[in-house]
């Protein structure tokens, strides 16, 4: 009996603990400084893709000047 | 700039991807807490560099039926998309991994020696190295319509070897990596919530629409290239 309520402690202890005890960013999205990493990435997205339109762009025209 | 709609669709896609995927709500997991997010990233590559691959394939097979050589420059193009996703995936897992895998009584270099044996690794890295083999031997051929034909030839097994080295002995064997005999790493229920579905899909769309871009454009070049070379 006592082995098997210590069992059941036990088990209900590592359930809370498994709870609380994943760390996520919880803290980060409360600051709202999870924008400054979406905007660092929107921006270099943003300059990938630039690039992208006017090589784009470069290439037409070649294509059209023959 | 030419036929624009889906290139717009593909940026707003991984606009889309890049803002929900830092901000949904993801699964609490302790051994991955938030770097599960790399899911909309990291997996990604991986199926760009198959749907590239795939693309590779098909006008590999469309070169031996009509002798077009517009075919071949696509085959060679897309094939060299696909590499460069497949590595930018390597590089982006053996991120992930170094601080998801590693076993926390070692060092990082000691607990390598058992990420180095993953068979999902392997498998992929012999995948690439055959691609990486296609580029070589397409190089190493003077005359243009034997390196065309050889080389769609050679395309055409290289995307067999993709099917035993990332798709069947990775899942026969155990492996750290997701997605082993319990069904597709990422796409089977037990590896996304729903939730992160809503992101992942998109995701998956946006990244290969960019990397079809990216093979569009080294098409457009290549051809133009050629032709001068013709005058």
């Amino acid at each position: 009996m006592k082995k098997l309520l210590s069992t059941v402690i036990l088990f209900l202890l590592c359930l809370a603990m498994n709870a609380q005890g994943t760390k996520m960013a919880d803290l980060m999205k409360e600051n709202g400084k999870i924008y400054v990493v979406i905007a660092v990435m929107l921006t270099i997205l943003a300059g990938l893709i630039l690039y992208l339109v006017r090589l784009d762009r470069k290439i037409s025209k070649l294509e059209n000047n023959k | 700039m030419r036929k624009s709609w889906w290139k717009i669709l593909g940026v707003l896609l991984l606009v889309y991807t890049f803002i929900a995927g830092l901000l949904i709500e993801v699964p609490r997991n302790i051994q991955l807490q938030e770097t599960i997010r790399n899911l909309f990233f990291h997996v990604c590559m991986w199926f760009g560099m198959m749907i590239l691959f795939i693309i590779s394939f098909i006008h590999a097979i469309k070169y031996l039926r009509t002798n077009d050589h517009n075919s071949d420059i696509a085959s060679r193009q897309y094939a060299g998309v696909g590499i460069l996703f497949g590595l930018l995936g390597y590089l982006t897992g053996a991120i992930w991994m170094s601080y998801t895998w590693v076993d926390e009584n070692k060092t990082l270099f000691n607990s390598f020696d058992t990420v180095a044996r993953e068979p999902k690794l392997i498998g992929a890295a012999i995948a690439l190295l055959v691609y990486a083999a296609y580029l070589v031997l397409r190089d190493s051929i003077q005359d243009i319509d034997k390196r065309a034909r050889i080389s769609a030839v050679y395309n055409i097994f290289a995307f067999a070897m993709l099917f035993p080295s990332i798709w069947i002995i990775p899942r026969l064997l155990p492996s750290l990596h997701p997605g082993g005999s319990e069904g597709n790493p990422a796409l089977n229920f037990k590896d996304a919530s729903m939730n992160m579905r809503l992101v992942f899909y998109p995701a998956i769309a946006g990244w290969t629409l960019i990397g079809v871009w990216i093979a569009t454009l080294k098409i457009r070049m290549k051809i133009i290239n050629e032709q001068r070379l013709m005058k």
